[in-house]
């Protein structure tokens, strides 16, 4: 390799080549096994959702209990992306530093996809539940739409291409702003229709069985780490994204460079 | 500050008079809105005037963010944004210029739209009082909403496309609430007009405050 380029590899060495390490190896394969043991819970161990009303009805979600251990996990993750997003968003505006600027935009598009998530495994389950697959009245079902929706136009703006610090103030402004309409919009439908097909905390009533409790918190757990994974995963390739634009940067100067002094020696010449 | 404001609102509202745009193609827009929303409905004049407070308010909505659209496209026009910004004017007199003439460019609008609604949709005004209150209260929070996101977007390139998808989800209690005041109003349904003009004056006064508070940051960089 000739000593010109020595510069340029060394650089390269100091910027990892994979998003992958040890810990997220750990993760990820925590994340894997966790879900094998969820899928059996959830299949073989978890009982049919049924109560016998005093008429002698049979009543309840029957099988399509089981999607609440993919549903309930989703919307925690969902909000938990979103809360992070929000914090960033603040700590960008306070101390400007691109590690949290980062932060708020992996955590902005993890929340994104468990929030699409959630809808729609919701949605699935709302139809032989509820008998339907949308109810407009519900509050938490129209708030995390227009949650989902707000932070799809946050990924929108953060796709842009336009100055990084430019955007990222504008995205942390834009996160902030969706944070608080989401209380307004909670708030709204709860005004409008006020009414809600959710059941209020079956957690804290114990009106649910063992065997459910235990599989949906578990749930909670491996939810929690592929979260861990996924947003370290995301963080890394945001980093190294932002990595290649400054080596893009640094060779096109060095190249401006070059023609520059070049042009020059062309003019000293006779 | 407040005379600054009115200079700014001044100088958009002479803008928009002298170059008509508003009278030639924002209104006619809206109007042509009006009239599809009757081809949609059928000529079920019973369905018509039951919705016609939802169908109003979308109506607004949509045009509203032309009227958007444009109070920014102008300063963006011959660096007029770059003297705004070199003129010393406090920011927060900018946002509240900028605002009072969107709120009061949508007024006018709900004005000739509420006379639209009354003849084609055949509706008739129980409460007046109501009717004025949410229509100013509405106004005021989608331009105050409005102008925060116009400047977000503002000098993006793709501001056309972007501003739809970051505003319309959060003016969705603008219209949630407006559309519940006018059908008090209208008296098509029994709704708590009262009420929902408290929210609609809250969601104008929280853009409010935010947005003159973001936006001497969001002007800096422009």
């Amino acid at each position: 390799m000739s000593t010109a380029t020595t510069s340029s590899p060394a650089n390269r060495a100091a910027v990892p080549a994979t998003t992958s390490s040890r810990a997220t190896r750990v993760l990820g394969w925590l994340t894997l096994a966790g879900f094998a043991v969820l899928v059996a819970l959830a299949f073989a161990w978890v009982p049919e959702d049924t109560r016998i009303t005093e008429q002698g009805d049979v009543v309840g979600q029957f099988d399509a209990v089981r999607l609440m251990f993919v549903h309930v996990p989703s919307a925690i993750l969902a909000y938990t992306g979103f809360g992070l997003t929000f914090l960033a968003s603040l700590a960008y505006l306070r101390w400007r530093t691109d590690w949290w600027d980062m932060m708020a935009h992996s955590s902005a598009e993890i929340g994104v996809v468990f929030g699409v998530l959630t809808l729609v495994t919701g949605s699935i389950w709302g139809r032989p539940t509820w008998q339907t697959w949308w109810e407009w009245g519900d509050v938490r079902l129209v708030t995390t739409l227009v949650m989902v929706l707000v932070f799809i136009g946050y990924l929108a703006v953060r796709r842009i291409p336009a100055d990084a610090a430019v955007k990222a103030r504008r995205s942390a402004v834009i996160a902030l702003v969706g944070a608080v309409n989401i209380v307004i919009v909670n708030r709204s439908v709860d005004w409008w229709e006020n009414r809600t097909l959710h059941q209020q905390s079956t957690l804290l009533a114990r009106k649910i069985r063992d065997e459910t409790l235990f599989t949906l918190s578990f749930s909670f757990a491996v939810g929690m780490v592929l979260f861990a994974w996924l947003l370290l995963h995301r963080f890394r390739t945001a980093y190294l994204e932002s990595q290649i634009e400054e080596l893009e940067v640094q060779e096109a100067l060095a190249e401006r460079r070059a023609e520059a002094s070049g042009a020059d020696h062309e003019g000293e010449q006779p | 500050m407040f005379r600054d404001a009115w200079l700014i609102a001044g100088k958009d509202l002479r803008i928009e008079m002298r170059s008509r745009v508003g009278l030639n193609q924002i209104v006619p827009f809206a109007v042509t809105v009006l009239v599809l929303f009757a081809f949609a409905l059928d000529t079920d004049q019973e369905a018509l005037r039951t919705y016609a407070p939802g169908l109003f308010w979308v109506t607004v909505l949509l045009v509203s963010l032309l009227a958007i659209g444009r109070s920014f496209a102008v300063d963006l026009a011959d660096g007029a944004a770059d003297r705004l910004l070199l003129s010393g004017i406090d920011p927060i007199a900018v946002f509240g210029g900028k605002a009072a003439a969107i709120a009061i460019q949508l007024v006018v609008l709900e004005v000739l739209l509420g006379a639209g609604v009354v003849l084609l949709f055949d509706v008739t005004v129980h409460r007046y009082g109501l009717l004025v209150c949410a229509g100013l209260a509405a106004a005021a929070g989608v331009a105050t909403a409005g102008t925060l996101y116009g400047a977000l977007v503002a000098g993006l390139g793709v501001r056309e496309t972007l501003l739809p998808v970051l505003l319309l989800p959060v003016v969705a209690p603008v219209l949630i609430g407006a559309t519940r005041a006018f059908q008090d109003a209208f008296g098509v349904a029994g709704a708590e007009g009262w009420a929902w003009l408290g929210l609609l004056a809250g969601f104008a006064a929280i853009y409010g405050v935010f947005g003159a508070l973001s936006y001497g940051a969001l002007l800096e960089e422009a």
